[in-house]
């Protein structure tokens, strides 16, 4: 199987996220960049795949921050084949512009699957996955958490709300969205790490711009934390009494 | 005639027995080499304590004292055996000078009844008090039995030779069983004369041909494995250099080194360090003998493809991964174990291989993403690290910009965990008092490794030493002070290895300690309860560490009672090895619960003092646990002392 | 602006699942600003008797095929191109859900009009609509200008499912097809039930939650116990699930359940937003977490600041006291 795996780094949500001067964009200056977690789980479920029926993993990003190269020697390590860094000029690019720019990319590559995870926190005008098996006119399922092989198909788990599962039948070539591979994403071991970053090379892509999407982003702010709730203060014992307080008020216990 | 059949025997002998140690060799030498041939008089010094004298043994008293007796009457017997047999295949020659010489006889049946006395106490030893994990084996039973019939065959050749010689020299013994003989002929003396040494010579070539086959080849390996000792501070691990196509970790015979591969051989199954594993006391999964005699087991049951230099894994097919992570690295095994085998050494190779296949909780690894991404592994950004310096009065300097004399390296847990920041605090405000000059890193310092390094990713724990290094090589400062013992232990005996400094690295008890000695913090308050100290294992058995914590106390005022397992027994409290981190399955009784309910069983005993953040975690958990809330409290030495200040 | 208003209308074993009335009350309030009709399209298959329901649209679309019966993105997104393609419409609007996170983009690209996802809300400026949507795990908002024609996928609990409720008799245009379905590329096999051995949380009326504060398995039966105390269950978020401390009978979230019990305890639960959008109906929030910053206290009635280990117990204790007086 040919697996092709679409990664990308993502603001690290830890940080105190700032707003830009012109307030149009987040300030990106402090910001520390971390590997989408479940483009990580899209490369488990891919790997996987590899070790039971044998082909080949290719790991593609667009080169958006300098954390991506640690991201493709990462995936290098935990067994891809290949790891393909695009360059360009970045700015402001939304997911339209992403996916015309992967499609053009892709157009050097033999694929059966294109895994990536179904979607990543910065998300405005769409999804990178079905945008892409769009303008490669091939199908798209989405938040799966389980891709079987079968002689031509896949066999995917689509995730459905309240627990439920949909097992779909999908012809190959197509793209999946991952939501969870079956098993946690591997572990690298840092001195594995180093030791790609070492011996090991990247790909490279030089891509043009494409346009984005239509809209306009006029304005990115945080929101107030109205209806913030009430924090309930004290030494713990008093915590507590103040809880039972609460549900006896509220009938919850006698 | 008879030398004839003896020559036989005797050359059969040395061929099996030949025979044996040299596959033994063969695959001792499929190990890595490994240099344990520098400062050779210490080793000599060590190999006198040790073997000469077994100082180590004397721990567990009764034994200790059979062993000796068993040890040098074997030195003994051996010379007069050596006599005999040279007598025996040379007749021409005669030493009997040496064997009839009154006071070498006088020395020889001392010791036959020492030796005697030994066995009967190892024998009761084994099969009446039954100690755990020391098994009644057949070989074990086997020797006894042995040694008792050379012992026998002995002192008969002594009797009859007294009824033969009746005038000259007579041994002890030999005039003791004169009495018994009085009547015998001289022929029938001189057959059954005959017949015990026959019996006496064949008893002890078989026991020689047997040495290697069972524990008992010990004799042979262990003088070797202690002389052969590891010479660097207790429990440091060295720097990993691997060559180009080298993998981290051991997961074959040929990635574990001579010295290691030793251990198999020299391991006399006494079950010490069985006795002393906090793992093996709270679950079965773990036991530390085990995972050298699989090792022994392993190469031997596989010596064949192994001697033509095929592979085959020892990791996982033999020693599987749940035993490797249950070890607490509480180093208890080492300590104890007779003939210093390195557990330790095996455990943490083996788990350098797991980690680089990824092969662990997915818990632990959510951590060493912590570790890798933050400096610690609590997940928060480095930013807040210093935030539990905001509720203290004054303002604690800046190490990074200023020059200080103490850089107090504070820690994860003490920084990060709600539960311990108080506690923090309390000991700033205490150096405070003291008067003393520090500074922390605030957001520069990383976490200093030392779990992350147990765990077995080498690679992480160079990463960490290097952003250390990079902050504390800009600052300037004279000496170091330690909140946690594991973080004293890395900084001061490991990171020399990647600074090339040698810094003078301190715990904080000791700090306090020197502080009361000379005055600079004085007490107002005497406290008066009744405590006990729980020695963290990285402060105890790693470094030595045992006294100044208790001077701290007693100069508080306070009634110390110890344990029943106490400073270098000390009982780990099961969070080292990354165990803080895991989820504990199979788990009889955690060792913090044991601990806990060990402390509480002292009379009238109100606090559990301890010295490590992690020690704090595990015991309050525990208390809650086995619900012994409000009889015991655990307390940091620092506010005792605060208290009384 | 002016245009029609098209919604999708999803449903799950022959239910109409709440986002519709979502967006059909979505949908009434930009009609009130763009006039035009209010339309509901429904593909299935003999799910006539749903229609009713939709009372709030002005016209219902109902395409009836038997390849419809049950959900497949490629059939959804070629009936809508070809259904959309002639209409003069504004805007469609699409649940942000497990479905409509499939269709709407790829819908978007093949109609050549704007998409926009996660949206929680919209402002009517000018003779343009803005769009508000959230990122970054809920802590950034995004205002987004939409020009023309989009497609609109709106998060689940940002508008009201009351509003867009309403038994009535629209219009109804029964069609086939109007592209043969017959060679799917994406073809429904089965749906898998979660195993019934466990109860049904959203059926309960006290839920004690655990994130991943809760540190171990072993600390599960603490919170069980507190649990039964108050007469209730627990339940907990997906990584908890995903480590397998709990079957994914008890997980609550997008992916989970939907529950809205009277109590709702929230421990070492951070509230991320997929989890926020299972369980902010819930009458009483109570949320224990040692993070400040949690989003988890944007939405809890009551807050404290402390470790889960810390209260809990003490909980627990003064519960069982109350129970023996």
């Amino acid at each position: 199987m040919k697996i092709i795996v679409l990664t990308t780094v993502i603001p690290d949500l830890i940080e105190e996220l700032e707003i830009s001067p012109d307030g149009k964009s987040l300030d990106k200056t402090y910001l520390r960049y971390i590997p989408n977690e479940l483009d990580d789980h899209a490369l488990e479920e891919a790997l996987l795949l590899k070790e039971r029926h044998g082909g080949e993993v290719v790991v593609l990003a667009l080169n958006i921050r300098e954390e991506t190269d640690e991201m493709l020697f990462a995936a290098l390590a935990k067994g891809a084949d290949k790891a393909v860094k695009i360059n360009g000029d970045f700015e402001g690019i939304d997911n339209h512009a992403k996916a015309k720019i992967l499609r053009k990319v892709l157009e050097n590559f033999e694929f059966d699957l294109i895994l990536t995870g179904v979607q990543t926190v910065e998300d405005i005008d769409g999804y990178v996955g079905p945008l892409l098996a769009s303008y490669l006119a091939i199908p798209y399922v989405g938040v799966v958490s389980g891709v079987s092989y079968l002689k031509d198909t896949l066999l995917v788990k689509k995730e459905l709300p309240g627990g439920l599962l949909t097992e779909m039948e999908v012809s190959i070539p197509c793209v999946l969205g991952i939501q969870a591979a079956e098993n946690p994403p591997r572990y690298v071991a840092i001195s594995r790490l180093r030791q790609m970053m070492r011996t090991a090379k990247l790909e490279e892509f030089q891509c043009e711009k494409e346009k984005n999407g239509k809209i306009e982003i006029k304005k990115v702010f945080k929101p107030e934390i109205a209806g913030k709730a009430e924090m309930i203060v004290g030494e713990p014992e008093e915590i507590v009494e103040k809880i039972v307080k609460i549900l006896e008020e509220k009938g919850i216990i006698k | 005639m008879e030398t004839l059949i003896l020559w036989i025997v005797f050359l059969v002998a040395l061929f099996l027995f030949f025979r044996r140690i040299y596959i033994l060799i063969r695959l001792l030498l499929l190990g890595k080499f490994e240099n344990r041939f520098d400062n050779l008089s210490k080793r000599v010094i060590i190999f006198i304590r040790d073997i000469i004298i077994q100082i180590r043994h004397l721990r567990e008293p009764l034994i200790g004292i059979a062993h000796f007796f068993i040890f040098w009457g074997f030195i003994i017997l051996a010379i007069g055996f050596l006599n005999i047999l040279i007598e025996g295949l040379f007749p021409p020659l005669s030493i009997s000078f040496i064997a009839k010489n009154r006071y070498f006889l006088i020395l020889q049946d001392l010791f036959i009844f020492l030796v005697l006395i030994g066995i009967i106490l190892a024998a009761i030893r084994r099969y009446i008090l039954k100690p755990p994990h020391l098994k009644s084996s057949f070989s074990a039973t086997l020797i006894l039995f042995l040694i008792f019939f050379i012992l026998l065959s002995l002192a008969l050749m002594e009797g009859f030779e007294s009824v033969i010689e009746k005038e000259g020299v007579l041994s002890p013994i030999g005039s003791l069983l004169l009495n018994w003989f009085q009547n015998m002929d001289i022929n029938t003396a001189k057959f059954w004369m005959n017949f015990s040494k026959w019996t006496h010579i064949l008893l002890i070539l078989f026991f020689l041909v047997y040495i290697p086959y069972t524990k008992h080849l010990h004799l042979i390996a262990a003088p070797f494995s202690v002389f052969f000792t590891s010479l660097k501070s207790t429990g440091i691990l060295e720097k990993v250099e691997l060559k180009e196509d080298e993998r981290y970790g051991a997961s074959e015979i040929k990635d574990f080194s001579w010295r290691d591969i030793l251990n198999g051989y020299a391991c006399t199954e006494c079950g010490r360090c069985d006795r002393a594993c906090p793992a093996l006391a709270s679950s079965d999964v773990l036991s530390p003998k085990e995972i050298i005699s699989k090792l022994k087991d392993f190469m031997l049951e596989n010596r064949r493809i192994l001697l033509k230099g095929e592979s085959k894994p020892l990791l996982g097919e033999k020693i599987t991964k749940e035993e490797l992570w249950a070890c607490f690295t509480c180093f208890a095994c080492q300590d104890w174990c007779p003939v210093r085998n390195e557990h330790l050494q095996l455990i943490i190779q083996m788990r350098r291989r797991l980690i680089e296949e990824g092969i662990m909780d997915k818990s632990l690894q959510d951590i060493l993403i912590n570790y890798s991404r933050y400096g610690n592994s609590f997940g928060q950004f480095e930013r807040t690290r210093a935030k539990w310096t905001q509720d203290l009065e004054f303002k604690i300097k800046d190490a990074r910009k200023e020059p200080v004399e103490f850089l107090w390296f504070v820690g994860d847990y003490a920084s990060y965990d709600p539960r311990l920041q108080e506690k923090t605090r309390i000991l700033a405000k205490v150096f405070n008092k003291c008067g003393i000059d520090f500074g922390i890193l605030y957001e520069g310092e990383r976490n200093s490794g030392n779990d992350v390094r147990r765990i077995g990713e080498e690679g992480l724990y160079e990463m960490l030493v290097e952003k250390n290094m990079e902050i504390m090589k800009k600052s300037q400062f004279k000496k170091i002070i330690t909140t946690d013992p594991h973080t004293l232990h890395t900084i001061k005996n490991e990171y020399p290895y990647y600074t090339g400094d040698r810094w003078d690295v301190l715990h904080y008890t000791q700090v306090l300690w020197n502080a009361l000695k000379n005055g600079t913090l004085k007490i107002q308050r005497s406290l008066n309860y009744k405590v006990t100290f729980h020695d963290p294992c990285y402060l105890g058995r790693y470094n030595n560490i045992y006294d100044e914590p208790r001077f701290i106390l007693r100069a508080l005022g306070l009634k110390v009672l110890e344990m029943p397992r106490s400073r270098r027994n000390s009982f780990c409290c099961g969070g080292g090895g990354g165990h803080i981190w895991m989820e504990e399955k199979e788990i009889k009784e955690r060792p913090a619960e044991q601990r806990v309910k060990e402390a509480a069983s002292l009379k009238n005993v109100q606090y559990l003092v301890i010295a490590c953040p992690k020690d704090y975690i595990m015991f309050t958990d525990a208390i809650k646990s086995v619900g012994l809330e409000g009889k015991l409290l655990v307390k940091d030495i620092a506010e005792l002392i605060y208290e009384a200040i | 602006m002016k245009g029609d208003i098209f919604v999708l209308v999803e449903h799950l074993k022959g239910e109409i699942s709440d986002i519709t009335f979502e967006l059909l009350s979505c949908g009434k309030a930009i009609k009130e600003q763009t006039g035009g009709t209010l339309f509901a399209i429904l593909l299935g298959h003999n799910l006539k008797s749903l229609i009713p329901d939709l009372g709030c649209a002005d016209k219902v679309i109902y395409v009836d095929d038997e390849n419809l019966s049950e959900f497949s993105p490629e059939a959804y997104k070629m009936v809508l191109v070809h259904l959309l393609r002639e209409k003069d419409f504004l805007f469609f609007l699409v649940g942000n859900t497990s479905y409509g996170m499939d269709i709407a983009s790829a819908l978007a690209a093949e109609l050549e009009v704007s998409c926009v996802v996660n949206c929680k809300d919209f402002r009517f400026e000018e003779d343009n609509f803005i769009f508000i949507t959230q990122t970054h795990g809920g802590k950034i908002l995004n205002e987004v200008s939409v020009p023309n024609k989009a497609v609109i996928s709106i998060l689940p609990g940002s508008f009201s499912a009351e509003e867009g409720k309403r038994e009535g008799s629209p219009s109804i245009e029964e069609i086939k097809s109007p592209v043969s379905l017959s060679t799917l590329k994406v073809r429904f096999k089965r749906i898998i039930e979660p195993e019934i051995t466990d109860v049904d949380i959203s059926k309960q009326n006290i839920l004690v939650s655990v994130g991943r504060g809760i540190q171990s398995k072993d600390n599960i039966p603490l919170v069980e116990e507190l649990a039964q105390l108050l007469g209730g269950v627990v339940g907990s978020t997906r990584p908890v699930i995903d480590q397998g401390w709990l079957p994914l009978s008890r997980l609550i979230g997008r992916s989970g359940k939907a529950v809205k019990p009277k109590l709702y305890l929230a421990l070492g639960i951070s509230g991320a937003l997929e989890h926020q959008e299972g369980m902010k109906g819930s009458e009483l929030i109570i949320a224990v977490n040692t993070d400040p910053t949690a989003p988890i206290f944007d939405i809890a009635h009551y807050g404290v600041e402390k470790d889960l280990f810390e209260i809990v117990p003490l909980i627990v204790q003064r519960l069982k006291e109350r129970k023996g007086s």
